[in-house]
């Protein structure tokens, strides 16, 4: 019965996207018309064929599922390497114009790109690494199977989805021009559904856990859950122009619109990159140490400050600007404050390896875990610092902001990311160990290296850029044309792509081990059930 | 501070247990806490100083008086202040005479340069070093001419634009586009402009060109092809080519012909920034 309601309601999407595609006023919604049109057909015969076919009735309610994790660590992996790459093009894009090449005007150069960057970094690669892990961690935590049957799998699809209707819409030119909020209206509706469809899938199993109490990690994940669809649904408040095209009107307009803006980019920032992140590296850090976590105080008063303070700090993105004096002194105050308990995190995982410390020498995946966190307590003390509004006159719009993104990025997120995956390979494909401990530090040190590199470069060039820009002669006359600037960046341009490769490099030789791990690797046989620690 | 971190083992766990993680209960960190009230006491001090809570009508002020817009225009007009003198001197002389003036030459070039790099380098490239279809600026060779007087009228009021009704004017007929010529007499001519700068022609073409060019150009670009500064028709015999010189080039030049447009800066800069910056154009090299 329930196949038949499934069919009826893909053959509708189908037969609507298809006329939608017919009506389409520009070139990127008649593509993601027909992108759903494809999907919605495909399934339309997948349940087709599934139709009253006699499957055996399997409990598996006892036994995690752990499938859509290994689709997701799949997908993390994939979508990371895309996303690297696409960075480091458009890297030398910068450095070497001429890439910005003539039979690709419109679709490859840098304007266009370079959304698709962010958000296959940001959105691809982190979004998938979160929502893999916390599949993975609520039902260890929980004792418990993920709620809601198949709709982990839909959340997963759904979510893949959005990532292709954003990368090609990119690409043609579909665009509400706000940072890493770049989809358009259909786009954002669509993620909307699939993100309350998440929050229902991991709110179920918490609620019908086996354990007591709820543990740390679960509450920075369902706080960045809530907090990301409620950033997502305000931020993208918008009018379509015509239900047949991918242009809308923003609700808000001028400073409200870009205060809104940056509310929300900042706490993608806080709850995406941050909390989220910050749910990973408080279960598997313990895990792959096998030690206590630190401080049980320690994790609820820097949660508790964290998500308290993180909402208000949007506006020292719009420091010197239209923004009133007031509200920009807020964002600089409660930035500054944030600092202690972003660096409670920092101390909570660093502390839970005292008496580990040995683990480092021997342990590559350890090590990668260790410098996530520097990298993380390096930018959350980075961060304060330039929302401070006397520095922030000097390094806003120059590379400086570039590199501190990218020290988070490629240090905390990236390098955690990382060794999440070389954690969760052999378990969830029931291997004894990875295939090489050896790649793995080439992969460490090529990342490393790689991001001093990058966010090396940028603090030279940023700060130099940030000096030629103010510098006056005797009579009080700019010295520099922007041209000037520009031309003195080339070298730092290149030395920064250089980096780009590096990190790109390692995570190519991540993928190829974690792929031999899987084909390679013993097996063993892991317990998959479902059944409290104690 | 001297413990060690083996003294971890003696402190309690909470006591539960996930998925075999448990949690110490260790206290706070005495240094975490203390730096964190330290920036919450810091931070109310600052949003007592400085303008920061909203109000029902308005934010409170800050009893130290700061605002990025006042500080701002304290600075602009410090720097205006300082500058005035020399700018009303700079808009009230005599223009050829801007050159010769040690005192306001030097002036004219640092504040002609910022204005320059601001509005001018986007077309003219760095230090007026021209690009295609944009007029170098540092050689002597000049279109619309090139004394204090002609670049000064230039700059103000720019070339073939809608803005202004005293911009400089004129217009080269597209030659094979409107009919005027046949192909056979465009190739001609553009065989024999390229004779005039020695480069390789159809020798031929060239002779025959010669008639083609007296009849149809020589009253703008002159009988011996020398240009026109009061039409803004370039020499033709130099090595010298706004559009380019080869046969390709010039042959879209004869056929379609040519229409560079330059905004007047009346309406954006002031007098002695418009002197400014032409007495830097004139100092680049070619000034008359």
């Amino acid at each position: 019965m329930g196949n038949y309601v499934k069919l009826i309601l893909l053959g509708l999407i189908a037969f609507f996207a298809l006329y939608a595609a017919n009506q389409a006023r520009d070139i990127a919604y008649l593509v993601n018309a027909l992108t759903i049109a494809l999907v919605a057909a495909g399934m339309f015969i997948w349940v087709l064929r599934n139709t009253d076919e006699d499957r055996p009735v399997v409990d598996l309610s006892g036994e995690y599922m752990d499938g859509v994790v290994r689709a997701g660590v799949i997908a993390t992996a994939l979508w990371g390497v895309v996303g690297f790459l696409v960075g480091t093009f458009i890297a030398f894009q910068l450095a070497f114009p001429s890439l910005n090449f003539e039979w690709a005007q419109g679709y490859m150069n840098f304007g266009r790109l370079r959304p698709l960057h962010t958000s296959a970094v940001i959105f691809a690669f982190g979004g998938n690494a979160l929502i893999a892990t916390s599949f993975y961690v609520v039902q260890r935590t929980c004792a418990a199977r993920l709620w809601g049957g198949n709709l982990a799998w839909f959340v997963f699809w759904g979510f893949q989805l959005v990532i292709v209707l954003a990368a090609t819409g990119y690409l043609l030119g579909a665009t509400q021009s706000k940072e890493y909020a770049e989809p358009e209206w259909y786009v954002d509706w669509w993620l909307t559904i699939v993100w309350v469809s998440y929050l229902a899938v991991f709110v179920g199993t918490l609620v019908k856990r086996k354990e007591p109490h709820i543990y740390v990690a679960n509450w920075f994940y369902l706080s960045f859950i809530i907090t990301v669809a409620m950033l997502h649904v305000v931020n993208n408040l918008s009018i379509p122009v015509s239900i047949f095209g991918s242009k809308s009107v923003q609700v808000f307009s001028g400073v409200q619109d870009a205060m809104t803006q940056w509310w929300y980019g900042h706490n993608a920032v806080g709850f995406f990159l941050t909390a989220g992140f910050l749910a990973m590296m408080y279960y598997f850090v313990p895990k792959q140490a096998g030690r206590p976590v630190f401080s049980y105080k320690l994790s609820i008063i820097h949660f508790w400050a964290l998500i308290f303070l993180y909402i208000w700090a949007g506006p020292h993105h719009l420091h010197y600007t239209a923004l009133p004096d007031w509200a920009s002194t807020l964002g600089m105050v409660f930035s500054i404050i944030l600092w202690m308990p972003s660096w409670g995190g920092m101390i909570n995982g660093l502390m839970t390896l005292s008496g580990a410390w040995d683990k480092l020498r021997t342990d590559p995946v350890i090590r990668m875990m260790v410098i996530s966190l520097g990298f993380y307590g390096m930018s959350t003390f980075e961060g304060p610092m330039m929302s401070i509004r006397a520095v922030n006159s000097l390094s806003h719009y120059t590379d400086w902001t570039i590199g501190h993104v990218h020290s988070g990025a490629l240090g905390w997120n990236g390098m955690i990311t990382f060794g999440c995956l070389y954690f969760l390979v052999p378990k969830l494909w029931n291997r004894e160990r990875l295939y090489s401990l050896s790649l793995v530090s080439w992969h460490f040190w090529l990342a490393t290296i790689g991001i001093i590199l990058y966010a090396a470069s940028m603090w030279v060039t940023g700060i130099m850029e940030g000096l030629m820009w103010r510098e006056v002669d005797a009579n009080g006359f700019l010295v520099n044309s922007f041209a000037d600037t520009v031309s003195a960046k080339l070298p730092m341009y290149v030395v920064r792509g250089l980096g780009g490769v590096m990190f790109l490099a390692g995570a190519l030789i991540m993928c190829f081990n974690l792929y031999m791990t899987v084909r390679r690797s013993p097996a063993v046989q892991t317990d998959n059930s479902a059944v409290p620690a104690e | 501070m001297a413990k060690k971190p083996q003294d971890n083992h003696e402190v309690e766990t909470t006591g539960h247990k996930w998925d075999g993680i448990e949690e110490y209960n260790n206290p706070l960190p005495r240094w975490w806490l203390w730096v964190f009230y330290a920036t919450i006491v810091w931070g109310i001090w600052y949003t007592i100083a400085y303008p920061a809570w909203p109000m029902i009508s308005g934010a409170t002020q800050g009893y130290l008086g700061f605002s990025t817009r006042a500080n701002v225009q304290v600075e602009l007009e410090a720097a205006e202040a300082a500058n005035a003198g020399i700018n009303e001197r700079l808009a009230g002389v005599e223009l050829a005479s801007i050159p010769g003036d040690d005192e306001l030459a030097g002036y004219a070039r640092s504040a002609g340069e910022a204005v320059f790099n601001t509005w001018c380098v986007q077309c003219h490239g760095r230090e007026g070093g021209g690009a295609t279809g944009y007029p170098t600026l540092s050689d002597d060779a000049w279109l619309w001419g090139g004394t204090m007087e002609a670049i000064h009228t230039t700059v103000t009021h720019g070339i073939r634009n809608d803005e202004d009704p005293d911009a400089r004017y004129s217009q080269m007929p597209a030659f094979g586009r409107d009919e005027l010529l046949t192909e056979e007499e465009v190739v001609q001519v553009v065989n024999y402009v390229m004779s005039l700068s020695g480069e390789p022609q159809d020798a031929q073409a060239a002779a025959a060109g010669e008639e083609v060019f007296t009849y149809n150009c020589a009253a703008c670009h002159g009988e011996n092809a020398m240009g026109m500064e009061e039409q803004g028709a370039p020499n033709l015999t130099d090595a010298i080519w706004l559009y380019g010189g080869d046969y390709d080039a010039l042959y879209e030049t004869v056929w379609n012909s040519r229409f560079g447009v330059m905004p007047p800066w009346q309406e954006r800069l002031t007098e002695a920034e418009i002197r400014a910056v032409s007495a830097y154009v004139h100092q680049l090299g070619g000034g008359e």
